[in-house]
């Protein structure tokens, strides 16, 4: 099996069956994590060029980790130590790269749209690993991996997001991923972190966290940005901790079975408490090794098999 | 001394009234006659005179780009006053009024006679250089307004960036009055939004792009007239894009204020979903608002409350274009596609053709001061287009006359456009 695209740009622009493709493929390269050689040969002779500009840890070396289990070289650039300092255009990396011939380029950039735009310049498969406050879309299907084994389903769960939507890639991922799953998403957060007409992506939108998690399976809490308490979007991180973090007290409007995941890195007393982020429900650690799969998944699903 | 006549076309002419077939002459450079049409009339051609056949064509007086960046001085790898003018003729526009924002800024009588005589070299269209409000563009103190005027500035303009400081505006508002100059303000609020690179809504959410409030122009708008109506002053609000400006300039006329405003056509042609893909041709300042906002800015257009169509003709070098969104200038070349978008608005019975020539060229005329341009009447400047309304073809960005390609209208299919283009009573432009 392969998609029947050259990219990964968006959940938005997969269909459903798409996905649950992405998903059921992950499930089988699980296994090749546990193995004591972790490698298989399917990728062999297959160049993947890891492409950062942001600083990254979990998402760039999960990239890698997949590209080198599935025997793929696996070359990792990042823009601290490339042209990129000296000036150099997306458009001319992008050709230079091109000209060495990849068979995949994995794209982080801080801004939005800029994978869209390396797909439009070169040949060869180009992943979006997080664009801006756009997408991150493996960030999403190794969420929904980690939900499906847990409940053995997607449909007809409840999933709340809290934190700053507004500027979150993973929300949007996320809204797009478990709403066309059939999943219902409701998203929390101060008014400031909403973006303008959110709920038209197919979300309900509460300002209360515990009205966003109420019955809710899953909590998805994402990282604030302390970054941005400089722009006034929240007052303090001590008043955002007190009224917007999920703590254990929050945590009981939520269903009995609910688990919670982060995206990661986490800010520890800011948008979550330490006892619900190492407790019973976390389900972080899951999503880490889950991570490995769903990007070994892409990785075969563009390149793998005969080329056409 | 040169001899036009101007056969057998629909001469439509709103300043005079006239809408029929008639006969156009000129003589040396000044309209000298509009007859009846005449089928013999020069059936054995004189030597001294040029006769052009217009049957099945509308004429009409040349139109007038009230905002226009030429980019020279500073930045001639984008557009150059030639390239400019030569684009502007083929969009069957006569004059344009060129924008302060070049580098030196056209703050000061030396730059503007500068720009006069790279124009007057290359001889194609009128050229009318509009002076800096703020030396610099700083927005911090006046420019020399009263030189700039003496120098042929017909209008002044900080456009690019709005005018922060009230105090400021209220300055240029009251001290432009005796040069009779209108002040042509780019309004939008400094302080919300800063970052936004688009408009604000649902596409700019799903793009995860900042968006950019309607309410950043109409908090501008409405300052910008409050501050009118205290000085008396002449204010134009340069290209209108929100429904809350268009209503707060419809009611500043109907309060009497002297306030003007222009639309550019691709603010009332296309939404923000031209964004979508992460075009940086749909990108712009103001940024390309939603259906709700062309209804409003069509409304304002047949009511008169928008009293002209201006390109904001904005040439960017592929360079600036071919980047992440975010990081993309803002503009995109508007005079070679201005005609035809706005034909479509005749199409659609939004207004007259009379009336689209009114918004092209009578009322820039009236608003900028230009009183022998805007008409076809004896005596005026023999500035004239003409247009073949059925002509239809496809945008081409590759065959665009100016230096620049940046335009979302590439390979659209067009009905109507210029054939000649006249300035002076010499043909300055042929299809």
């Amino acid at each position: 099996m392969r998609l029947k695209r050259k990219d990964i740009l968006a959940i938005e622009e997969l269909t459903k069956d798409e996905i649950e493709l992405i998903l059921s493929t992950a499930e089988s390269f699980k296994e090749v994590s546990e193995r004591e050689i972790k490698k298989v040969p399917t990728l062999r002779g297959r160049t993947i060029i890891n492409l950062f500009y942001e600083p990254s840890t979990r998402t760039r070396t999960s990239f890698e980790i997949a590209a080198k289990r599935m025997s793929a070289d696996a070359i990792n650039i990042s823009t601290s130590s490339s042209s990129v300092v000296k000036g150099e255009t997306l458009k001319d990396t992008a050709r230079n790269l091109e000209a060495m011939n990849p068979d995949c380029i994995v794209l982080r950039h801080p801004s939005s749209g800029a994978p869209e735009m390396l797909a439009r310049l070169v040949r060869c498969s180009v992943i979006n690993a997080g664009d801006g406050s756009h997408e991150h879309p493996s960030q999403a299907l190794l969420d929904l991996l980690t939900v499906k084994e847990r409940f053995g389903r997607i449909a007809g769960l409840k999933i709340a997001i809290a934190g700053d939507i507004a500027h979150s890639r993973v929300a949007r991922s996320n809204i797009h991923g478990f709403a066309k799953l059939g999943a219902e998403v409701s998203i929390a957060g101060p008014p400031t972190m909403m973006p303008s007409e959110i709920e038209k992506m197919g979300c309900k939108m509460f300002y209360k966290v515990e009205d966003a998690i109420r019955d809710a399976h899953v909590i998805m809490v994402l990282r604030i940005q302390l970054e941005r308490q400089k722009t006034g979007l929240f007052p303090t991180a001590r008043e955002y901790s007190k009224l917007f973090a999920l703590d254990s007290k929050k945590l009981e409007h939520a269903a009995k079975d609910v688990v919670i995941l982060h995206p990661g890195p986490i800010n520890r007393g800011i948008e979550i408490s330490s006892d619900v982020a190492d407790g019973k429900y976390s389900l972080i650690l899951e999503q880490v090794k889950n991570g490995v799969a769903v990007r070994m998944a892409l990785f075969y699903l563009l390149m793998g098999g005969s080329r056409e | 001394m040169n001899r036009l006549l101007i056969k057998g076309g629909r001469v439509i002419d709103p300043a005079s009234g006239i809408d029929g077939l008639f006969d156009v002459y000129a003589v040396g450079g000044k309209i000298a006659a509009v007859k009846p049409y005449e089928p013999s009339a020069f059936s054995l051609q004189p030597n001294d005179w040029t006769v052009i056949d217009a049957a099945g064509l509308v004429i009409c007086p040349g139109f007038i780009d009230m905002h226009t960046h030429l980019r020279e001085p500073g930045y001639e790898y984008k557009e150059t006053v030639q390239t400019g003018a030569m684009a502007a003729a083929a969009g069957g526009f006569t004059s344009v009024a060129c924008m302060a924002n070049t580098n030196p800024v056209n703050d000061n009588a030396s730059v503007t006679r500068y720009i006069l005589k790279k124009a007057q070299e290359e001889g194609i269209v009128n050229v009318f250089p509009v002076g800096a409000i703020s030396s610099g563009l700083k927005g911090e103190t006046l420019a020399e307004i009263g030189e700039l005027k003496e120098a042929g500035c017909i209008a002044i303009s900080d456009d690019g960036r709005p005018i922060v400081s009230s105090g400021l505006m209220r300055l240029a508002l009251e001290y432009a009055k005796p040069f009779n100059l209108p002040v042509i303000s780019h309004c939008e609020d400094a302080w919300l939004a800063i970052d936004g690179v688009m408009n604000e809504g649902f596409i700019s959410t799903k793009l995860g792009l900042k968006g950019i409030p309607n309410a950043k122009e109409d908090i501008m708008v409405a300052r910008d007239i409050a501050l009118a109506e205290l000085t008396g002053g002449r204010l134009h609000i340069a290209h209108i894009s929100t429904k809350g400006a268009v209503q707060l300039v419809r009611n500043a006329k109907q309060n009497g204020l002297n306030v003007t405003a222009e639309v550019t056509p691709h603010h009332f042609t296309l939404t923000d979903e031209a964004v979508i893909g992460y075009n940086t041709n749909a990108k712009m300042n103001p940024p390309l608002r939603t259906k709700k906002d062309i209804d409003a800015i069509k409304t304002g257009l047949q009511d008169g409350t928008i009293d002209a169509i201006a390109t904001d003709h904005a040439p960017q070098n592929s360079d600036e274009k071919d980047v992440e969104f975010d990081k993309a200038a803002n503009g995109i070349v508007g005079l070679e596609t201005a005609l035809p978008l706005s034909l479509r608005l005749v199409a659609e019975g939004v207004m007259s053709f009379n009336t689209l020539i009114e918004k092209l060229s009578t009322n820039p005329a009236k608003l900028l001061g230009l009183d022998s341009k805007g008409s076809l009447k004896v005596g005026a400047d023999a500035d004239i287009t003409i247009v073949d309304l059925n002509k239809e073809w496809v945008v081409d960005a590759k065959e665009l006359k100016s230096k620049s390609r940046n335009t979302p209208f590439d390979g659209w299919k067009m009905k109507g456009r210029v054939v000649k283009t006249i300035v002076s009573g010499k043909v300055v432009y042929e299809e």
